[in-house]
């Protein structure tokens, strides 16, 4: 049984080599990057602060690195710096006031729904620089070469896919660090009760913090790496209300208490769309976002725990068969 | 007076008239949340579906506005019941989050059926009123319409939860949801009656929109975000903090978008939102935490 995991990793990493074709790869790097996403998200969201402002992150991830590299050529090495030195920056002049006031459940909320937007309105407002609405493609610097590290643009999916399938190992052994850490307890019962947890001496906005900067710079990751695979960025998908509610549901479907559960979320979730936009083409508009909606309402009211989360469950309490008294 | 002057007040203007709009948005939101302590975040996709009805019934089936108007209004109304009654009833007893993020779902739920039920091509109700000289001033009809209206409707809502019975025992469930079911009051045909009330002050919204805005099915991602922030801004909840804060929130938006321009008006008024979330927690008019 302590195999199984090494085994299915084995799998998945020689999945590409076993000659996968360019689609499926696609599928599979996307699944591999918003699971990472989400998995950053849920750090925070299983803790009970469900930040609908995440896409602020990743449009920062985003955009930085793009507009650093066209606009003043700037390596999207050094651009990921300054786009995580910026994301903590934000991360923590919102949730330092947040977590000292006790702004917390439909406030919280709310603020970080404002912060989603004015990530979105700053990169639509600044169009003459990031082409608004339009969207943006970083230069290219694979004219004559196949790759470039500098430039960190690889023509080649396998390479990303082994790229973000180390990031995305890397998103689960956070998880793993901080699931082991006292801190984890210490935010559970905070999540109960933070006066209470506050009185047996926790540091409630310190303990907060931390988890938030985690979660904000693994979100402002993703965003990198989002633009630098698809090469292209758009305000709409990299931030705003839309792209953060979707990290919050893809969370939610696959079960943000499990460490896998916002991977099979981001599955089940590219999956979902890709399946309908198959069964049904292009023509029929609107149709996938019925049945995402429908399916979340269904989850969110029957299935709280997300798809991972419900079956962990089950099979916890499977019927045992009772060992023969002697 | 001076052209730059004149140009000022009339941003000033616009922003008392979009304030109106804002104000009512809010007092729908904040009657649900006072009453059910849920936040809609679907608000603006219940206008948005009241917009497409109102512009269904005029420009294809050809009613009358004065009888499509009231039909979009009771059409959101029981969209509003029906809310309530199949995705916030089974989720009332699960943590508060799970009522806010399940009307998240039902956000894409109804903009995916607006995709498929009448495609992404923008649509426009096909009625021009002539704008309104005011001395040296232009305004435009439909926004003067719209802010009185609104104002009505919010004067009509005042009444009718401190003249009636209903409306009494509303505000007594908002302010004890524990002990009002044992003075009699059942809270399940009030949450229901809520819902739809709430629905009918989006539907009107819906029909003062329709007559300023071209309808298309992402519409309410313009102006959805905008009216939650003046609810929280006001104080969840307290619908006078609401009307303040609506108009504030206008003014930001149009008179910072008078000197830079309309989507840096918006920033500026997000960046005010969050700077007085860290001073007033509970919003400008909600009290110290």
């Amino acid at each position: 049984m302590r195999a199984l995991p090494w085994i299915g990793l084995a799998a998945l990493a020689l999945a590409p080599l076993a000659g996968l074709g360019s689609y499926p790869l696609h599928l599979l790097i996307l699944c591999l990057l918003w699971g990472f996403v989400y998995t950053g998200w849920a750090l925070m969201g299983r803790l009970g602060m469900v930040s609908i402002g995440h896409g602020a992150f990743l449009g920062i991830g985003a955009y930085v690195v793009v507009m650093g590299w066209n606009h003043f050529g700037l390596s999207p090495w050094l651009g990921t710096l300054i786009a995580l030195a910026l994301t903590a920056l934000v991360a923590l002049l919102v949730g330092l006031p947040c977590f000292r006031l006790k702004i917390v459940g439909h406030y919280f909320a709310l603020v970080t729904l404002a912060l989603a937007e004015v990530a979105r309105m700053i990169i639509v407002a600044l169009r003459d620089q990031t082409g608004g609405s339009l969207g943006a493609t970083p230069t290219t610097a694979l004219a004559d070469t196949s790759w470039s590290l500098a430039a960190l643009q690889f023509s080649s999916k396998l390479v990303w896919f082994y790229i973000i399938l180390a990031v995305w190992l890397a998103g689960l052994w956070i998880w793993t660090r901080v699931d082991r850490s006292m801190a984890r307890l210490a935010l559970e019962a905070i999540s109960q009760e933070e006066d209470a947890a506050a009185s047996i001496g926790i540091g409630v906005t310190r303990l907060k913090l931390g988890v938030t900067l985690i979660s904000a710079l693994m979100t402002c990751v993703g965003g990198v790496l989002y633009a630098q695979y698809q090469l292209y960025v758009n305000p709409e998908t990299v931030s705003g209300v839309g792209v953060s509610l979707q990290m919050v549901f893809g969370a939610i479907a696959g079960g943000m208490f499990v460490r896998l559960g916002p991977t099979v979320g981001a599955v089940f979730t590219l999956l979902l769309a890709e399946v309908l936009r198959l069964a049904l083409g292009h023509g029929i508009h609107g149709l996938d976002t019925t049945i995402y909606g429908l399916l979340l309402v269904l989850f969110i009211i029957f299935m709280p725990k997300g798809i991972l989360g419900a079956a962990a469950q089950a099979w916890e309490s499977r019927p045992r068969r009772e060992p023969i008294a002697s | 007076m001076q052209i730059f002057d004149l140009f000022l007040l009339e941003a000033a203007v616009n922003g008392v008239l979009l304030g109106g709009i804002l104000a009512l948005l809010a007092l729908g939101l904040n009657l649900i949340f006072g009453v059910i302590d849920v936040v809609w975040i679907c608000y603006a996709e219940l206008i948005m579906i009241g917009m497409y009805a109102v512009y269904y019934l005029h420009a294809m089936f050809g009613w009358p506005l004065w009888l499509a108007f009231p039909a979009g209004v009771a059409l959101v109304a029981v969209l509003g019941a029906a809310l309530h009654h199949f995705v916030i009833r089974p989720v009332l007893s699960a943590e508060p989050i799970n009522q806010l993020l399940v009307t998240g779902g039902v956000l894409f739920l109804l903009q995916g059926v607006a995709t498929l039920a009448f495609g992404v091509e923008f649509k426009n109700l096909g009625v021009q009123l002539p704008p309104l000289h005011l001395g040296a001033l232009y305004l435009s009809s439909a926004r003067l319409i719209a802010f009185a209206v609104a104002l009505g409707g919010m004067v009509a809502m005042y009444l009718f939860l401190k003249r009636t019975y209903l409306g009494t025992a509303i505000r007594a469930i908002s302010q004890d949801r524990a002990v009002m079911p044992l003075m009699g009051v059942d809270p399940r045909r009030i949450f229901l009656t809520t819902s739809a009330l709430g629905g009918a002050l989006a539907g009107l919204a819906a029909c003062l929109l329709v007559l300023q805005y071209d309808i298309h099915p992402a519409i309410g991602l313009s102006f959805g975000p905008v009216a939650f922030l003046v609810c929280v801004l006001g104080g969840l909840g307290n619908m006078i903090g609401g009307f303040a804060a609506a108009f504030i929130f206008a003014e930001f938006i149009s008179i910072g978008g008078f000197f830079l321009d309309l989507d840096w008006g918006y920033v500026i008024a997000f960046l005010f939102f969050i700077a007085v979330m860290f001073f007033r927690p509970r919003g400008l008019f909600g009290g110290k935490v």
